[in-house]
């Protein structure tokens, strides 16, 4: 297992390209930090984001791995590059011929993105605590420990994600495809939630049911908005007389239906490429 | 002697355009064997199969005494396909130590094999800025790297300038001379005649011939003949009886032989018979001229 680690970790690590993306995505991270500085100053009204509670204990466990997960796009095109520029290099090809089987290979992909996923959930982790601890109103430990969830369902989440965006640099074979095909899945899961939703099942539930099944939507509904659940959104709301209930908590359905779709995606990337004559 | 690589009615088809039919060979260590075949007769398509990165559509390979499986089986193979494929951000010595972690090879052979193809002062520049040729030879190096049982090269000469071409065949004489089996694919007949020993030749995924190169050579030869009587000697030719063909070439005469004869007992003969020769010259077929016979003789 270390060694197909470290045949990948040996292409990437020579890659500029991938280097400066890493890097740029652990510095975009830290920068939620930044978050804390933002002020307004509306005349009389002085507004600064920290002081309204985001960097709270146990809310800060939800908005840090919302906001870090949108940063996952960075992770996302070295993953698809790392996949694709096997096809475009041939490198695929020789490395197969030089005694690397195919499921080696998936595994050694698979394995850097869990990789990935781990160094950035540990990432994510720190910083938070770090702000929580520097910016929090509560530091007890029994505060800080609740809603810890949504550290491994970033976890899981990042997975899912890096694993459907490997599945489709195999797929594709093109990095600049591939992402743009990652889009194109997004606007049809969209779609058919709109159709869904407002065509054939009106008035119900139904198509929320139907389109948690589906990957992007099933990676987004683990870790949801967390800006309805700030204070003084929420007042502000209820003032308006729109007061909304959302669940926010994460299911352990949830995770399943996430890990499932990593398990499928990864298996399907083994398929593809046993099946494919290169 | 022991077998490298057994090839078990292999077959694989492309939608409705089957590649290789049905090809049965056996590879035994110590020997340079050749594949030939001209442009699109299967070639790289079996040495992609048993290469791993074609799949079969029926048909078996086995590799070694056939106990291990195929990938384990290529870290003790030294191949290049068509072109050589690295990663272009890399230097020689970079891509060189993957391929030593792919292999599990220590990789203090890569400053050794890098001399081996003359490539030692560029083993820190990066692979996109070498030339063809030099892409090539790193490759060679990098078959190297586990010491192989067997070399397989596939088209290695192709695309390369007069040096460069000089400088891989020197290369792969020098490594046959060490007594490595060399499976060497090629369109070039020279290429193969120059350095193999036995000889696969393939024809629309068919096999032609296998076997030593040598035993390739059933013909007994030709003549070239050239008499001021020109007529009478063709005439003579033809009542004799011994010549599969006779062919007019500028203003010679070439016979093919059907049977064995020397070229004194031929002479000797047509003195007899009041034919004097202003030109004979007794020749085997060269490997270009068999391949071409056997190729043409199916189409």
């Amino acid at each position: 297992m270390l060694r197909l680690l470290h045949i990948e970790f040996q292409k990437l690590r020579y890659n500029k390209a991938a280097k400066v993306i890493t890097i740029t995505y652990f510095v975009l991270i830290t920068f939620i930090a930044l978050i804390a500085s933002i002020e307004f100053d509306f005349g009389a009204i002085h507004f600064r984001i920290a002081d309204q509670g985001i960097f709270n204990f146990p809310y800060i466990w939800h908005f840090n791995t919302y906001v870090a997960s949108w940063a996952k796009l960075f992770l996302a095109i070295i993953i698809v590059s790392m996949m694709a520029n096997e096809y475009s290099h041939r490198t695929l090809k020789q490395n197969l011929i030089d005694g690397l089987s195919k499921k080696e290979f998936i595994a050694s992909k698979f394995l850097t993105v869990v990789v990935f996923a781990i160094i950035s959930t540990i990432f994510v982790f720190i910083v938070s605590l770090i702000l929580g601890l520097t910016f929090s109103d509560y530091t007890e430990f029994s505060i800080l420990i609740r809603d810890l969830i949504y550290i491994p369902a970033y976890f899981v989440k990042l997975l899912a994600f890096f694993s459907f965006c490997m599945f489709l640099g195999i797929l594709v074979k093109r990095s600049a495809f591939a992402l743009g095909f990652l889009f194109i899945w997004w606007i049809i899961e969209n779609i058919s939630y709109a159709v869904l939703k407002f065509k054939i099942f009106r008035d119900s539930n139904i198509a929320e049911q139907i389109v948690q099944f589906f990957p992007l939507e099933a990676m987004s509904n683990l870790i949801r908005e967390p800006f309805s659940r700030l204070n003084f959104i929420q007042s502000a709301a209820d003032q308006l007389g729109a007061g909304f209930q959302k669940d926010y908590d994460i299911h352990m359905s949830q995770i399943l239906i996430v890990l499932i779709w990593s398990i499928v995606f990864v298996n399907l990337s083994y398929l593809i490429l046993k099946k494919r004559d290169l | 002697m022991e077998t490298i690589l057994t090839i078990h009615n292999l077959t694989k088809k492309f939608g409705p355009i089957t590649a290789v039919s049905d090809l049965s060979f056996t590879i035994k260590k110590g020997n340079v064997y050749g594949i030939l075949g001209p442009n699109g007769s299967g070639k790289s398509t079996t040495l992609g199969i048993v290469l791993n990165v074609v799949n079969p559509t029926s048909g078996s390979f086995t590799w070694f005494d056939g106990n291990t499986t195929t990938h384990e089986a290529l870290k003790k193979v030294g191949a290049i396909i068509e072109r050589p494929n690295f990663y272009p951000y890399m230097t020689a010595a970079q891509n060189l130590a993957l391929v030593c972690s792919i292999k599990e090879v220590d990789k203090s052979k890569i400053d050794e094999k890098l001399k081996v193809v003359g490539l030692l002062d560029r083993r820190d520049s990066k692979f996109n800025t070498f030339s063809l040729g030099m892409k090539q030879r790193l490759a060679i190096a990098s078959a190297l790297l586990n010491d192989p049982e067997i070399l397989i090269l596939d088209e290695p000469t192709n695309g390369l300038d007069p040096q460069g071409i000089h400088q891989i065949r020197e290369i792969i004489k020098d490594i046959a001379s060490r007594g490595t089996t060399i499976l060497l694919a090629s369109h070039l007949l020279d290429e193969v005649e120059k350095v193999c020993s036995h000889v696969v030749i393939i024809r629309k995924g068919k096999k032609l011939y296998a076997g030593p190169v040598d035993e390739l050579h059933v013909s007994f030869g030709y003549f070239e003949l050239k008499s001021s009587n020109h007529e009478m000697l063709k005439t003579w030719l033809v009542k004799k009886g011994i010549f599969s063909a006779i062919k007019e070439e500028n203003d010679k005469l070439i016979a093919t032989l059907k049977v064995a004869m020397s070229s004194e007992q031929l002479n000797q003969e047509l003195f007899t018979d009041g034919i004097i020769l202003t030109h004979l010259v007794q020749r085997k077929e060269s490997l270009e001229d068999q391949f071409l016979q056997l190729t043409n003789a199916t189409t």
